[in-house]
């Protein structure tokens, strides 16, 4: 078992071992790994200014939440001073000048960044093999075929398997279709995607702004909450930020539930399912209802269309907000003999073949005379599937699925886009609907590889949403690596 | 070229707002400011930079959708029009486009003495764009990202206006409206004002033709120009057997001609869609309401006012209302003294215009002025001084030189308004003159000026002419 946010605090605080001590331990293990789950490191040089002041607090008594608390952060998060990638060839030599909304929070309550974590290229990926750096190999392995590598799943692939392998406490991740979530099902870790609007986005690469939403990569649902705790703010600089006041998530995360909690299981999701996945549903069943939970079937109208549906937005979104990577003011720039000609080829050259599908399809479904078939009626079909969750809402406490419907697959397996995509079947409507969803291990496969389960709340539930998940969590006894 | 020919025009008028701050990020909304002084990590599409919405850009939207009749809409939608260039870092312009926050509106503008309503079928908030400079360096092109960003108000008509004269009218009185309710500075040569040129012909009363649209006129000079050039040579495509292609032209202005810029054919697909980093606009009537009170007179109804309650003459009072500072200088005067407000117009668009000219000052300037100026015209209406007199002095209140009644002491210019005096003058004045009064006895009216201007050299100029005039009078009726 990995060492929890609480219980390294209190060796910190207990002076079983130092901050800097803690650092190195990490370090160390994290230049050793063979994960390529790191773009980039940071010596203990870059943070010894933070080290000390951390140490000097728990010195004097007075650590801040996360204090001494060595993360890594998806290099989609604009850091100061230390290159952000988004694992893009186009932005391989970008050192922003400002620090994302969610990282300053983070470094605002003690926590130290050990590195920039791997992820798909502007996070366009399920597997973590369009990044410009390579592709993140999942720390476990199928115990019938040990050695062939396999995919953590993307697009936060890095920072799964990561914190998965030990080399992080937690990650700072983001989710668009199920980029936080899926990883973690398939590293045997916890994910958590907060609802739309409640941790701002300004500093985070832009992949698809109105789906994009950053969350934490960890261990443990307590981990998760003392993380959201931290980066769930408002903030004045993003518009789609909400106001909303926010809770304690940590506290009480593990008290009894007081009150009957009613789970929609969707039957639609588990139509063509392996046995493999089926059971994580049942044994989750067997396990929360002793405690007061009730289990009923709930059937979507709108699953059929929620993947064509993200993938006309999303991309669309993208097309436009990588607009700005055009190698005039920063980022890569190839030469060209006209202006038309340095467009051309940096952006050729500087996006990946992933990215560069995805910019094409935007654009086609924006362009004059297909928006209306593609792009307004995607929108259309967004407001049905909300309202399709919240008919559902008007029922049930939380809705539980698998998180994916396969466990992780050998790097280069996948090398057709369609059944990649189909890879967020279960991600991608909590996505389109802005709601909370978190991914928690619930046991392994046949092949010995790990399974995750999600729980869906309702907008803004993270509280309750923590609470049920830790305590299945619990009940499911999941051991990590 | 036949005679029969007529244009058809509409307008796309680029205001920039005079906020203090951009349209969506805080940088300050200046000009003349050092290159890419005015930039920070939004305006410059720096990864993960989001865009905040300036209310007082949508306050300023509202004000103005009063002050043109407009229908202001609640709701609204900023988009993002998308395109390449390096002097848009984002690789879009966010604008309005399916859902503008203003609808509907009209102006009055005069046509040769008639007022002609041209109808504006929207107005909507976008961001500028920086500058590209290409001639500074024969290899490289130079950018500058100050005006990135800042707030444009484009006002779009309806194709209502049929001549040069009618669209810089029109644009004049736009320009007056919007400096009027202080939400653009009007400046046109530093790019605050510019407009687009839709223009096609047709024969009188006939279809609708092609129309070209001419980019990005900056001063009412090159409207007219723009406009008689591209009439004529659309004209003569036709009559000459062509076609009009419907093109994007450039004026040159040191040729004084149009010239395609882009066909249709390669123009833009701008791909609009929401855009998903800001929330639609909402507005409450309670916002609106608000603004309201802030859009104060506007020129037409100070133009009426002056005119039937002031009694100026109507030629003058619209010199006063063409810009509001006039007016605000003209009404504080008003406000300030009992000299006849018509006394002050003429005075006003006389000499104080013609010195503020002169020293290439500010009309605002003589706010603070008022006192004295209106000191120096009651000297005068009250014939303390003659008009002439006060005409001499007036520069030297302006230039601060103290008080006019001190003035006209100092150099002595009172008027002799003492009948006693005078009639002592002009009884010297009539000694000898036997042979002119027996001329003006006889009918000879002209003998009068001969003698007025005699007593009021021996007064040096100092005599009032007016009593001068009636002691001669009394004096060679006898």
């Amino acid at each position: 078992m990995k060492s929890s946010i609480s219980q390294i605090k209190d060796s910190l605080r207990d002076k079983k071992i130092s901050v800097e001590e803690l650092y190195d331990e990490f370090l160390i293990k994290a230049k050793s790994s063979k994960t390529n789950s790191f773009n980039l490191l940071l010596d203990k040089e870059n943070n010894i200014l933070s080290i000390k002041e951390s140490q000097k607090r728990y010195e004097n008594g007075n650590p801040l939440p996360l204090d001494g608390i060595p993360l890594g952060i998806k290099d989609l998060f604009c850091t100061k001073g230390i290159r952000t990638t988004a694992s893009s060839k186009i932005l391989s030599n970008f050192t922003p000048n400002y620090e994302s909304f969610v990282t300053q929070k983070l470094l605002d309550d003690g926590s130290i960044f050990i590195g920039k974590n791997n992820c798909d290229e502007f996070a366009m990926g399920s597997s973590n093999e369009t990044s410009f750096f390579g592709p993140v190999k999942n720390p476990w392995k199928n115990k019938n075929v040990p050695t062939d590598d396999l995919v953590p799943g993307g697009s936060s692939g890095g920072s799964a398997a990561a914190v998965a392998e030990g080399t992080c406490v937690a990650s700072m991740g983001t989710d668009t279709g199920g980029s936080i979530r899926q990883p973690a099902s398939l590293c045997g870790i916890v994910g958590l995607k907060p609802t739309f609007g409640s941790c701002s986005r300004w500093g985070i690469v832009a992949f698809a702004s109105s789906l994009d939403q950053a969350g934490p990569l960890t261990n443990s649902v307590e981990d998760a909450a003392l993380i959201l705790n931290s980066i769930n703010k408002h903030d004045f600089n993003d518009t789609t930020s909400s106001n909303h006041v926010r809770e304690d998530y940590s506290i009480g995360i593990n008290d009894k539930l007081d009150q009957k909690i009613k789970i929609g299981i969707p039957s639609d999701y588990l139509k063509d399912v392996s046995g493999d996945i089926l059971s994580q549903i049942e044994n989750t069943k067997k396990a929360l209802i002793k405690h007061n939970v009730e289990f009923v079937d709930v059937e979507f109208k709108t699953t059929e269309y929620a993947l064509s549906t993200y993938y006309i937005l999303a991309p669309a979104e993208a097309s436009s907000n990588l607009a700005r990577y055009d190698g005039i003011r920063y980022g890569v720039r190839e030469d060209g003999k006209s202006l038309d000609d340095i467009y051309l080829n940096s952006r050729t050259k500087g996006f990946g073949d992933e990215v560069t599908r995805r910019i094409l399809i935007g654009a086609y479904v924006l362009s004059a005379g297909y928006y209306d078939a593609y792009y307004r009626q995607a929108q259309k079909v967004r407001r049905l599937i909300k309202d399709d969750f919240q008919r559902i809402f008007n029922d049930v406490d939380f809705i539980l699925t698998p998180t994916t419907p396969n466990e992780a697959f050998k790097i280069g397996d996948k090398l057709d886009p369609i059944s990649m995509y189909k890879n967020d079947i279960y991600t991608v409507p909590t996505s389109l609907a802005g709601l909370p969803g978190i991914s928690i291990p619930s046991g392994l496969s046949t092949n010995g590889l790990p399974l995750g389960i999600q729980f869906i709340g309702n907008y803004f539930e993270e509280k309750k949403l923590l609470q049920i998940a830790a305590l299945a969590e619990k009940e499911l006894n999941f051991n990590g690596q | 070229m036949g005679n029969n020919w007529e244009m058809v025009i509409g307008l796309e008028v680029h205001a920039q707002l005079n906020t203090s701050s951009k349209l969506f990020s805080s940088s300050p909304n200046q000009f003349g400011s050092e290159p890419n002084e005015n930039v920070n990590f939004i305006d410059s599409g720096m990864p993960g930079m989001l865009p905040v919405m300036n209310f007082a850009c949508i306050e300023m939207a509202i004000k103005t959708g009063f002050a043109l009749n407009f229908k202001i809409n609640k709701y609204s939608v900023f988009e993002r029009k998308n395109y390449f260039y390096p002097d848009l870092p984002q690789g879009y312009q966010i604008s309005q486009f399916e859902f503008p926050i203003l609808t509907e509106g009209f102006i009055n503008i005069d046509n040769e003495g008639n007022q002609k309503k041209i109808r504006i079928e929207r107005a909507h908030l976008e961001q500028d764009a920086g500058k590209s400079i290409h001639d500074i360096d024969p290899k490289f092109s130079f950018i500058d990202l100050n005006r990135v960003g800042t707030p444009l108000l484009e006002i779009v008509s309806y194709p209502d206006l049929s001549s040069a004269e009618e669209v810089v009218s029109y644009m004049s009185s736009l320009r007056q409206v919007l400096m009027y309710i202080d939400v653009c500075d009007g400046n046109m040569q530093e790019g605050s004002l510019r407009a687009d040129v839709n223009l096609s012909v047709r024969k009188k009363g006939g279809e609708l033709g092609t129309r070209c649209e001419i980019k990005n006129l900056n001063s009412f000079k090159f409207i007219r120009q723009a406009i008689e050039y591209e009439f004529k040579r659309q004209v003569d495509v036709i009559e000459s057997g062509g076609k009009i292609e419907q093109n994007t032209m450039l004026f040159d202005t040191s040729t004084g001609e149009t010239r395609a810029m882009r066909s249709k054919e390669f123009s833009h697909d701008y791909r609009y869609f929401p855009d998903p980093d800001l929330l639609p606009v909402n507005l409450t009537q309670d916002q609106i309401d608000k603004v309201k009170t802030s859009v104060g007179e506007l020129p037409q109804a100070k133009l009426d006012k002056f005119i039937k309650d002031y009694n100026v003459d109507k030629d003058i009072a619209k010199i006063i209302t063409v810009e509001k500072q006039n007016a605000i200088l003209f009404e504080k005067m008003i406000s300030e003294t009992d000299v006849k407000p018509k006394f002050i117009a003429a005075w006003l668009v006389g000499d104080i215009f013609a010195f503020i000219k002169e020293n290439n000052l500010e009309v605002s300037s003589l706010n603070e002025k008022t006192k004295e100026i209106t000191d120096l015209l009651k000297l005068v209406s009250d014939d303390v001084i003659s008009n002439k007199a006060g005409k001499e002095i007036l520069p030297k209140v302006l230039n601060g030189q103290g008080k006019p009644s001190d003035i006209v002491k100092e150099l002595g210019l009172e008027q002799v308004s003492d009948s006693g005096e005078l009639e002592k003058i002009i009884d010297e004045a009539l000694v000898g003159e036997e042979e002119n009064i027996s001329k003006f006895q006889g009918g000879s009216d002209r003998v009068l000026g001969y003698f007025v201007g005699k007593c009021l050299k021996a007064t040096k100029g100092k005599g009032n002419p007016k009593l001068i005039n009636k002691i001669l009078l009394e004096r060679l009726k006898n």
